[in-house]
């Protein structure tokens, strides 16, 4: 792309500005679309953003480097990011990658001389049922083979702009396997706001108080309670906000749930709103989803035409509510819940000091109501039909179902509801998951299951799950995926406390330094303690768990770093004398025995 | 004492007031829990981690949980100063810091709760970033290889100078400061040697010009007492001028 010039940036970004508002809120949606349109943030962009604004350059510059979406220089016009989760690994990516860096003659992270395309990795883009996947220009592709990434290296030579690209590569499937009480006859429900409006605010709450739903996003959080502190706590505006930055590695039902039942969510929002007094709310979509944004703008102004938001929503004088849409721009912490509000707000994605929480102290400093896409939509359903009907599910602390997103070695990868209490075997013999050596439940922060242990119950008082559920079958080795999360970790800190920023930079490269079959014993112990002060000291829950995987290793399948330590060695130095020498051996020519040391 | 109005820390009645930290009452009441990023003249921030202190089982920042009415407050335990030992080490190797060619030495916050804590070595393998010098402050200098990203510049500047000076950039391992001018040096921005922000650094990243070694290595804040002892660099400021 031919760098644009001062002029027409500048007037782009005014005209952006006119659109969407002068907010410093609204900044990092305004360089979404810049990065869009520019494939980068060009330096006078930020100037403008920062007069109009009133943020400092600096902070500006800080966003693009926060978020991994965002640059500060040109990337290709095609900007092609592969899906890195261990799942796209497992469905072979690492080939297809690299048949389409060989294709195109470039290099991994490298934009090619003439500008014509970048290719990196990303993490986990939620299309792990039908992966491999990929983003092209922030658009999801799925479903990759060797055929289909040789078209796609043809259409980027070609210059061929997305649109005209066949538009099968871009069907993202709902592939839901196994409906519960909350996904069977979703559809027939109403979208509408009757029932609650006969309720009234009060009874509804009840109808929740009742259900003792819990929040779906791993945490638990009594829904109704968080819902009654922030309607008690004193503010003069409160906000609804839907988290819908599903970024937990294999986990993709909120992508579905969005897609197959925004009316549901949106409802959910609604009388949340109704119930605690907010007038605005947010849907904070993962930029991975932006394919969805079109068809939920598109709900959201149907539902204003419809009356079910705006002013005076049904006819009642004064039950004002309208939703706007944030997307993400690549930010694993921002699934936290004040990390997301800090994203809202248009600033870097790190996690607010508690307390405060957000119900008393979050958007704009005003209570906030911070649910999981999934818990909306449960309590859109309990309003219609009553907390008792959702109760008549699941286990003493876990009422109703849960909706996973089951991955990796199955016949059957997709959506499945269940009750919660169901034992992970039992999902397993669903989806096909047959010898599994391994799951790995909740995603890369949450726990690996050796098969004496699937006979442990999806609930809160056993396995709490955000509902990632990746399975590992018999062939498979583990180093691979612990790897994969290791580096996931170490690229999604925010980097905010010690611990968690130089920790998990220290567990990568103990990995690696195991998975060269470098380490000695004294390495796997220093692995667990780097592991146990995280989980101890870090900030936030991404430091707290980003370990759990190095740990669950070492005690349930310790052999995947057994096996590969160096034979005979209690110590092996990090630093590696004979590969230092590699740089003088190279202006040398040299590379007989006598330019390398002796083994020890 | 009032026990509806203290806690105990290591076993000693410390007083507090509601509002209260349990940094903010520990300091009052003259018992010290190391830290790095807390300054009481600015908002905790609970980043650096080298105040967790235990209670009830778990370890939190003394300089973010409120003090509370009969608390039990662990601080100078084995257990608890090998973990702050363990995150001084990770500090250490994650920037420059090489002691005896800084001008810092003795007087250095980090280096003084690294000796307070027992920490003999940094133990991990060094990640040698390669960062830069800024010296086009007339006044000033900026070396990012001693920076441990606590944020008490950007803090003292937004917060007390009302200048905006810093910021942080960057993310994870990357997280980097920043400086807000055109060029991004420090001799382009509003940064002054009156601002308090150029006194608050605890390590020697940001360092005023001259005079470096006029108080000889040796008899410098905390070759004379331990940190325990004195206290901060920020409220040494005048003493410690090294």
């Amino acid at each position: 792309m031919p760098l644009s010039s001062h002029d027409t940036v500048k007037r782009m970004v005014t005209g952006l500005l006119t659109a969407r508002g002068h907010e410093p809120d609204l900044l990092l949606q305004h360089l979404i679309a810049i990065q869009l349109a520019y494939s980068y943030v060009p330096e006078i962009a930020v100037e403008v953003l920062s007069s109009v604004l009133g943020v400092t350059r600096s902070r500006i510059r800080a966003c693009v480097d926060f978020y991994a979406f965002l640059h500060a220089r040109p990337r290709g016009d095609y900007d092609v990011l592969f899906s890195d989760n261990i799942t796209d690994r497992m469905a072979g990516s690492e080939a297809l990658r690299q048949q389409l860096t060989k294709r195109l003659g470039v290099r991994l992270d490298q934009t090619r001389g003439d500008g014509r395309v970048t290719v990196s990795l990303t993490s986990c883009t939620g299309m792990c049922d039908q992966g491999p996947a990929m983003l092209v220009n922030g658009l999801a592709v799925t479903a990759l083979t060797p055929k289909r990434i040789e078209r796609i290296g043809e259409l980027v030579e070609a210059g061929v702009p997305l649109e005209h690209w066949p538009a099968k590569f871009f069907v993202v499937e709902d592939h839901i396997h196994r409906a519960g009480d909350l996904l069977s006859n979703a559809e027939k429900m109403s979208a509408g706001l009757q029932r609650f409006l006969d309720l009234g605010p009060q009874a509804a709450l009840g109808e929740l108080e009742a259900s003792v739903l819990r929040g779906r996003g791993g945490a638990g959080f009594t829904t109704a309670l968080k819902w009654r502190i922030c309607r008690d706590s004193p503010g003069d505006e409160r906000f609804v906000v839907c988290n819908a930055d599903e970024g937990e590695p294999g986990t993709f039902k909120d992508r579905v749930l969005l897609a197959r039942y925004p009316d549901l969510v949106f409802k959910g929002m609604t009388l949340c709103a109704g119930i605690i007094g907010a007038r605005k709310g947010y849907l904070y979509l993962r930029g991975e989803y932006r394919h969805m944004l079109p068809r939920l703008e598109w709900v959201l102004s149907r539902r204003r035409e419809q009356g079910l938001l705006g002013w005076d929503i049904c006819g009642q004088p004064g039950f004002d509510f309208d939703i706007e849409i944030h997307l993400g721009a690549g930010a694993y912490v921002c699934g936290e819940e004040s990390a997301l509000i800090e994203s809202l707000e248009g600033k870097r994605g790190v996690v607010r000091k508690r307390p405060p929480y957000p119900v008393v102290s979050g958007f704009q400093g005003r209570p906030t109501v911070v649910n999981n896409v999934e818990t909306f939509l449960a309590a859109a359903r309990i309003v219609e039909w009553g907390g008792h009907w959702f109760r008549g599910e699941g286990t003493q602390q876990s009422a109703g179902s849960k909706i996973l997103s089951v991955s990796g070695d199955v016949a059957r990868p997709g959506i499945y509801e269940y009750p919660f209490g169901t034992p992970v075997s039992r999902v397993l013999e669903d989806c096909g998951g047959t010898g599994a050596q391994a799951v790995q439940v909740s995603g890369a922060a949450g726990v690996t299951l050796a098969p004496s242990e699937f006979s442990r119950t999806l609930s809160f008082e056993d396995l709490p799950t955000s509902g990632s559920f990746m399975v590992l079958g018999p062939d498979r080795d583990l180093m691979d995926m612990t790897r994969n999360f290791a580096r996931f970790f170490a690229h999604e800190s925010c980097g905010f406390c010690t611990p968690c920023r130089v920790g998990n930079r220290l567990l990568e490269a103990l990995v690696e330094k195991v998975a060269a079959g470098k380490a000695s014993a004294y390495d796997l112990e220093e692995m667990r303690q780097i592991g146990n002060l995280m989980r101890q000291a870090s900030y936030c829950g991404l430091g707290t768990t980003a370990a759990n995987h190095v740990r669950d290793i070492l005690d349930k399948f310790p052999d995947t770093f057994q096996r590969r330590l160096r034979p005979g060695s209690d110590f092996t130095p990090a630093f590696d004398l004979d590969a230092a020498l590699a740089a003088a051996r190279a202006i040398t020519g040299r590379n007989d025995a006598g330019a390398h040391l002796e083994e020890a | 004492m009032n026990l509806a109005n203290s806690f105990r820390l290591d076993g000693r009645e410390i007083p507090f007031q509601p509002g209260q930290t349990l940094m903010d009452a520990a300091l009052a009441a003259g018992a010290y829990i190391p830290h790095l990023c807390h300054n009481p003249e600015l908002a905790p921030h609970g980043s650096c981690r080298v105040c967790v202190v235990r209670v009830g089982g778990r370890l939190v920042s003394a300089c973010t949980a409120p003090a509370a009415a009969g608390l039990e407050v662990a601080s100078d335990t084995p257990d608890i100063q090998a973990s702050r030992r363990a995150i001084l080490q990770m500090l250490f190797v994650e920037g420059n810091h090489i002691c005896p060619a800084c001008e810092k030495t003795g007087a250095c916050q980090l280096q003084a709760v690294a000796y307070y804590v027992g920490m003999l070595e940094p133990h991990f393998t060094h990640f040698f970033p390669r960062r830069d010098v800024d010296a086009s402050h007339p006044d000033y200098v900026i070396d990012f290889n001693r920076c441990i990203l606590c944020e008490l510049c950007v803090r003292a500047s937004r917060d007390l100078d009302g200048k905006h000076v810093f910021a942080i950039s960057g993310r994870g391992i990357d997280s980097r400061l920043v400086i807000e001018s055109p060029t991004g040096k420090l001799g382009d921005s509003a940064f002054a040697a009156t601002d308090r922000a150029a006194h608050v650094c605890p390590v020697g990243a940001i360092l005023p010009k001259r005079g470096a070694y006029s108080v000889p290595i040796g008899q410098r804040l905390y070759d004379r007492e331990p940190i325990s002892q004195v206290g901060d660099v920020a409220a040494n400021e005048g003493r410690a001028r090294s």
